[in-house]
């Protein structure tokens, strides 16, 4: 568990997805009606606004779109991303137990769950 | 319905504080309401709208008309972040040609710099925003949500640290002239990448400044204009977008600018070549770059090579923008840099900019801006402006 962290605020449309979160699933909300996949997970399809929201999960592994090491108080930094899923859609991510210097859009990650301050655990991603 | 020519910009103000911990927020607020009115020649009985953004937690438009006892027919509250007062005109335009009010008063006040803001730690969401919780586990910042655009920027197209660091140059080179600014003195492309890093690629003289401060604009019917003592400004065109993650299909590399721009120069008739003076906000150097590309200015990739080696110096460059010194140098209070841009314009078309930086013969000017965050989501707005 990290306390530098924060935990996500769950909410009842998004309960499902971090409960599987929390068994190592990484999911993603396909349209049952216009069948694409969209991010974040939301209770209606921002394409084809369909209720017909089905979890499945992901294949796991991604490539870095956009990185940035950030600076966290003076002695610390993490590094924020847009992984791209294989699957196609981009989220918003940390990259860890990564060389920060070495890193390059376009490189291969994989997810990897990480405990939040409450325990709840979040999709972060290492270098494949 | 077009608002090309429907109204004109007859009152501005820039409240010279950059900290003020000894003034209120909503007395900021009411201090350049008032300075806008003096500088316009009406009086506060000829305000009949009133447009306030979102600007601070729990304060409404009703604390402010209240306050400032306006009596007014017309309120807008959009919010759009840092560029919603660009949109504010553009609605104060059409309420004006579709007869809702005559002079419509815009305001905007914050003191960040002495409420201890900072762009490089997370900000608290509002529980009700969606995204919060895909965001906040990854400490979002304001300034790494640009950086990320920053990156994706130097690996698509090349730009380099050094592009960046002169559009920075360019606002110090401007803000040295000008007394009121936050930060007056010059700095080189060195000085910037040498600066200690806060978000890679953005260091920290890549980031805007945080001040204290306000504005205030006012926007009234053609007759209004005529009858006052001031130089004449006409708004010509104006465009605005919300632009966001798209469903996850996330496109770093556009800006809202690339809808909201051409909406504008349409409704105007002009082109980027026809632009005399361009304020264009620069909550950071690459939002600036982006921007440029996605009105037209350049094509989408040149944006580092056009402001590079003094592109955007007034004088010598090849598009004088942010003759005030602009977010980065001069002023970017409520971290929102919409109103200045407005100003500066303003001045220009006037006449009434600093002798030094000046533009020749300035008679159409555009004003840009773009609120939240460019990597994730934003508000955009463009508007065209003319002297007649």
């Amino acid at each position: 568990m990290s306390a530098k962290i924060p935990s996500p605020a769950v909410t009842t449309e998004t309960s499902a997805f971090w409960g599987k979160a929390n068994d190592g699933v990484l999911a993603l909300p396909h349209c049952q009606a216009c069948g694409k996949i969209h991010w974040y997970p939301r209770a209606n399809c921002p394409f084809c606004s369909s209720d017909k929201i089905e979890l499945k999960p992901a294949k796991g592994s991604g490539t870095i779109y956009s990185f940035s090491v950030s600076r966290r108080g003076k002695d610390d930094s993490y590094v924020i991303a847009y992984v791209t899923l294989d699957e196609g859609v981009t989220m918003m991510t940390n990259i860890v137990n990564a060389d920060a210097s070495a890193l390059k859009i376009g490189q291969k990650v994989r997810v990897a769950f990480v405990p939040s301050a409450d325990g709840q655990k979040v999709p972060m991603f290492e270098v494949a | 319905m077009s608002i090309k020519n429907r109204s004109y910009l007859v009152g501005a103000y820039e409240h010279p504080t950059r900290h003020a911990p000894d003034k209120t927020l909503v007395q900021l607020h009411a201090e350049c309401a008032y300075g806008a009115i003096a500088d316009s020649g009406l009086s506060k009985n000829d305000i009949d709208a009133y447009y306030f953004a979102g600007d601070a937690s729990g304060l409404s438009a009703m604390s402010l008309v209240d306050y400032m006892n306006l009596k007014v027919r017309h309120v807008d509250c959009t919010e759009t972040g840092g560029t919603s007062y660009l949109i504010h005109v553009s609605h104060a335009a059409q309420a004006i040609a579709a007869g809702k009010c005559n002079a419509a008063l815009i305001t905007l006040a914050g003191r960040p710099r002495s409420e201890g803001s900072s762009g490089a730690v997370p900000r608290a969401t509002a529980d009700a925003s969606p995204e919060a919780q895909w965001e906040a586990p990854f400490s979002a910042t304001t300034v790494n949500l640009y950086a990320l655009c920053a990156q994706r920027h130097m690996h698509e197209f090349g730009t380099t640290p050094e592009q960046l660091a002169w559009v920075k140059v360019a606002a110090s080179q401007h803000a040295q002239y000008n007394p009121n600014a936050m930060l007056k003195n010059v700095v080189t492309v060195e000085d910037v990448v040498n600066s200690p890093m806060v978000a890679s690629p953005l260091h920290r003289l890549d980031c805007c400044v945080v001040s204290d401060g306000g504005g205030a604009v006012i926007v009234a019917r053609p007759e209004i204009a005529k009858a006052l003592k001031r130089p004449r400004v006409a708004l010509l065109g104006a465009g605005e977008a919300i632009k966001g993650q798209n469903g996850g299909e996330i496109d770093l590399m556009t800006s809202g600018a690339a809808i909201a721009g051409p909406i504008a120069f349409a409704e105007a008739g002009v082109t980027p070549s026809d632009i005399k003076y361009a304020s264009i906000y620069d909550s950071f150097t690459i939002t600036v770059v982006m921007q440029l590309e996605d009105l037209g200015f350049c094509k989408k990739g040149e944006g580092g090579r056009f402001v590079a080696d003094g592109g955007l110096i007034a004088g010598s460059g090849r598009l004088p923008f942010n003759t005030d010194g602009g977010g980065l140098c001069n002023n970017h209070p409520s971290n929102r840099g919409g109103m200045t841009k407005i100003i500066e314009a303003v001045r220009q078309l006037r006449g009434e900019a600093h002798p030094k930086l000046q533009v020749a013969n300035c008679n159409l000017a555009l004003a840009q801006g773009t609120g939240g965050r460019l990597g994730s989501r934003h508000g955009s707005a463009t508007l065209i402006m003319e002297r007649q």
